[in-house]
């Protein structure tokens, strides 16, 4: 039995974000973090361990210095690590990334108890549609924003948030689900972890190694092959500034006048 | 796949909504998408074609969703689609797109939308756009766009007119820029769209009496579902109602130094002002708040009569949740920051001081009167 999670490597928006005077991002200016939901989503696949011994397997795809990334997920308690890296995937939008990484999942691959883990969604794109997107792929069921699990036999009892409540759902394994941090608080890295978080395996899947997979069209990857484009960014125009007020009675008399309080 | 073929853009005409129910009720997010759908399908001379799945939803219900803009109605009832289920209304929807060709799918980016829409996007073989926050088809009215909302140099720009793309927008980067994303090789083109962004139209009774409502038999059987629903519950704690809200005090990450008596702050001044209290995303993953509290992106969409934002910079995303506010007063220690930018009236300075002075004075104007 494996858990199977996929974690992203992002720049940190919360943090100071540097945008570039063609309204690109400045990614090379800005700190990296491992995605929030995808550390719940590992979290997940931890405590899935801890009750039934299995593997703990994950999956990431980014340039080379998503290592280091890696290496902190093995550090945390998973056994391993697989870097999807390739020049060719570069530039891929979700329904690209998707095949990408489905045809990594299948080469690790998907066994009858196993379960994917990802994150709900991922705070550079905000898409929220890269897990469901692989759980189509490999033909798997889902359960999006999932805020409990309890594993019964072959099956996990998964509680679904909604805006006005919740949903609990019984899903046979093998199945996807994406994680919110309403799920638990992850753990972190063990001070032995570290100590031994070189010596586990971190395998990588180049485009060589993955472009042969059924589930890669090779002419629907990568910034050109991607179903959608970026047709203009921009950043928003400043607006005039408001009228400061020196002073908390100032405010409240011109509240007063306009008659909004 | 034999006589569907997603890259023949030319086979696929009109424009969808997928119309949420939930209880047999048809969600608000559904008549925005109706009402800015009507614009788009005017825009390039197609129908537009509401579509709903559900168990026994009342025929005024269906009718209804003609007087917010809808020409058509697609209706598939099963006892199946009750309820949501991934498996069940993405094979119902996606063989409905197979079969009828649509150029465009609209979807509300709720918690529902967002588990459907990628399902059968991949499934569709076709993009995807998130969360949506503006849609043209007309580059025209997109260059408009542009010019009001964007610091882009248009006299540098080239649009091609004849394009028929439709352009989605929405907050890109955690809400730092804004990106608008084509699709332009597959069909049907697909968007999530971001709930309390389009505005609902005005009710049109006549247009209500004429729609069309189809309905189509539904090819489903239980063993096509592979989650099964064993509970719904409705949140026994009254959500927090931002969009409804007259008022909104919200609270950014200037409240974590002392966070309790940050939000106690913010409640006072919403109870003083009757409001209630909304919170910045950074608030909220930090876990000082609830979620239903968030405004901006992943958040809500606001426009309240006097929104007060206390200690929160004012990213792209949050400022894009609520900066069509009627009166937007901003307290921020950093005289720089960026919601000065958007505020009508700014105090700098420390909002545990502030707060405590602006509730006194209100309370004394308002005993005053």
């Amino acid at each position: 039995m494996k858990a199977i999670v996929c974690v992203k490597q992002v720049p940190d928006t919360s943090g100071k974000v540097a945008v570039k005077p063609d309204g690109t991002l400045d990614r090379a200016s800005m700190a990296t973090i491992t995605n929030p939901d995808d550390l719940s989503a590992l979290e997940a696949a931890l405590e899935l361990k801890e009750q039934t011994g299995c593997e703990v397997v994950v999956v990431s795809m980014g340039p080379f210095t998503a290592e280091g990334m890696l290496r902190e997920c093995i550090a945390r308690g998973a056994d391993r690590a697989v870097l999807i890296s390739g020049r060719e995937f570069g530039g891929s939008d979700t329904f690209a990334t998707s095949q990408i990484i489905a045809a990594g999942i299948n080469k690790i691959g998907v066994g009858p108890e196993d379960v994917v883990f990802c994150g709900r969604q991922a705070i550079d794109g905000d898409t929220a549609q890269v897990g469901p997107q692989i759980a189509e792929k490999l033909h798997l069921p889902q359960v999006t924003y999932v805020a409990g699990i309890k594993k019964e036999g072959d099956s996990l009892i998964c509680k679904r948030m909604l805006e006005d409540g919740y949903m609990t759902l019984k899903v046979k394994t093998p199945c996807l689900l994406t994680c919110i941090k309403e799920l638990n608080t992850p753990r972190y890295m063990s001070v032995s972890g570290i100590f031994e978080c070189y010596s586990k395996p971190l395998e990588i899947f180049d485009y060589p190694a993955l472009k042969d997979d059924p589930l890669i069209e090779t002419d629907t990857i990568g910034l050109k092959g991607s179903p959608t484009n970026v047709f203009k960014s921009f950043t928003p125009p400043q607006k005039g500034a408001g009228t400061m007020v020196e002073s908390a009675s100032a405010l409240v008399g011109i509240l007063n006048d306009k008659h909004l309080i | 796949m034999s006589e569907y073929n997603f890259t023949d853009t030319a086979a696929f005409h009109g424009v969808w909504v997928f119309c949420e129910q939930r209880d047999g009720v048809i969600q608000s997010i559904s008549y925005q998408l109706l009402s800015e759908g009507r614009k788009l399908a005017n825009d390039i001379g197609v129908e537009l074609c509401g579509v709903v799945l559900g168990s026994g939803v009342e025929e005024n219900y269906l009718k209804a969703l003609g007087g917010y803009g809808a020409d058509r109605v697609y209706y598939l009832d099963s006892p199946l689609l009750k309820d949501y289920t991934t498996d069940g209304y993405a094979k119902v929807l996606c063989d409905l797109v197979k079969d009828k060709k649509p150029e465009i799918v609209l979807i509300g980016a709720t918690n529902i939308g967002r588990d459907l829409g990628p399902r059968c996007a991949a499934r569709l073989h076709t993009g995807l756009t998130a969360d949506a926050t503006h849609l043209d088809i007309d580059t025209g009215k997109y260059v408009e766009f542009l010019k009001e909302s964007s610091s882009l140099d248009l006299s540098k720009q080239k649009f091609d007119y004849e394009d028929r793309n439709l352009k989605m927008t929405r907050p890109a980067f955690g809400g730092h820029l804004m990106a608008t994303i084509i699709c332009p090789r597959f069909r049907p083109q697909m968007s999530t769209v971001r709930p309390g962004v389009m505005q609902t139209q005005e009710y049109d009774e006549a247009a209500a009496a004429k729609v069309v409502v189809e309905n189509v038999p539904v090819e489903l059987t239980a063993d096509d579902i592979g989650v099964e629903i064993l509970e719904i519950k409705k949140s026994a704690a009254k959500m927090v109602d931002l969009i409804g809200a007259d008022v909104i005090v919200s609270v950014g990450r200037g409240i974590s130094s002392d966070p309790e008596k940050g939000i106690a702050l913010a409640e006072e001044l919403a109870g003083v002002l009757g409001g209630v209290v909304g919170a910045s995303r950074a608030v909220v993953d930090a876990g000082m708040i609830s979620s239903d509290h968030q405004v901006g992106q992943t958040g809500k969409t606001v426009h309240p009569r006097i929104y007060v934002a206390l200690g929160i910079s004012g990213a792209i995303q949050h400022v894009a949740g609520m900066q069509d506010s009627e009166t937007i007063i901003a307290v921020n220690k950093n005289e720089t920051a960026p919601i000065f930018g958007v505020a009508n009236y700014g105090i700098v300075g420390d909002l545990f001081k502030v707060v405590p002075q602006l509730i006194a004075e209100i309370k004394a104007v308002q005993a005053a009167k």
